[in-house]
C-alpha cells in the first residue's frame, strides 16, 4: 500500500470529509512527524510504535568495491521501535504461508 | 510527540477541526496496522516503508543461563526510512523536504 492508497482508504471510511481534505490531513501527519524528528523529538503512537532519532558518530569506512578508505561523517538517523500490540498483530498472522516469502 | 500533538499540529497548520483531524489520524494508523497484519508493506513516500519480514526458526541461547532454546519462525516489522527523511534529519534541505 502506498500513501495514495492509504489516502484512498481513509477517504472511503470518512465519507463526510472530502478526499482533498483527507489528503491534506494525511500529508500533514507525516510532515508533522518529520518536523518532530528533525527537532530531535521522540514520537510515540500508542499501539503502533515509537520513532526516535539516534546520533551516529563519524567513522572510517571502506568502499567495498574499491577497498578505498572513506570518511563517514557523524549523522542523525531515524529509528522505529514497533509497539507491543502491533508486534503481536504482525506475528499472529499466518507464518507458515509460503506466499508471504516472495517480494510481492 | 503523541497522536494528540499530531492532531494539534493539523489544527494549527491547516485549520481542520480537532474532531475531524483526530478521526483521520486514528484511521491512518488503524489502516496501516491492518495492512501490515495482512503481511502487506506500507510505503509512505518521503517518510519511509514499513515492511513485514519473515524470520526463520533458529536455535538461540539464553544469554544469562547459556541454555539452548528453540526460536520459532516469526514475522517482524521493520521500518526503512526514506532518503528524504534521512537527509532532512541531517540538514540537507535541497534533497529533503522543505519545511515551513
Amino acid at each position: 500500500m502506498t500513501k495514495s492508497g492509504l489516502i484512498e482508504r481513509v477517504a472511503e471510511l470518512t465519507s463526510h470529509i472530502s478526499k482533498k481534505d483527507t489528503e491534506i490531513v494525511v500529508n500533514r501527519i507525516f510532515d508533522s512527524m518529520t518536523d518532530a524528528l528533525r527537532r530531535g523529538e521522540r514520537i510515540e503512537i500508542r499501539g503502533f510504535g515509537s520513532f526516535q532519532v539516534k546520533q551516529r558518530d563519524a567513522r572510517e569506512g571502506r568502499n567495498p568495491k574499491t577497498g578505498e578508505e572513506v570518511h563517514i561523517p557523524a549523522k542523525r538517523a531515524p529509528f522505529f521501535k514497533v509497539g507491543k500490540e502491533l508486534k503481536e498483530l504482525v506475528d499472529a498472522s499466518e507464518v507458515e504461508s509460503p506466499s508471504h516469502n516472495g517480494n510481492d | 510527540m503523541t497522536k494528540a500533538e499530531i492532531v494539534e499540529q493539523i489544527y494549527e497548520k491547516v485549520g481542520f477541526s480537532k474532531k475531524e483531524s483526530a478521526e483521520i489520524v486514528e484511521r491512518v494508523f488503524d489502516i496501516i496496522k491492518e495492512t501490515l497484519k495482512e503481511g502487506e508493506k506500507v510505503k509512505i513516500s518521503g517518510f519511509g516503508n514499513f515492511v513485514v519480514r519473515e524470520k526463520n526458526a533458529r536455535k538461540g541461547r539464553n544469554p544469562q543461563t547459556g541454555e539452548e532454546i528453540r526460536l520459532d519462525a516469526r514475522r517482524v516489522l521493520t521500518f526503512k526510512p526514506s532518503l528524504v527523511l534521512k537527509n532532512t534529519l541531517n540538514g540537507d534541505e535541497t534533497s529533503g523536504k522543505v519545511l515551513d
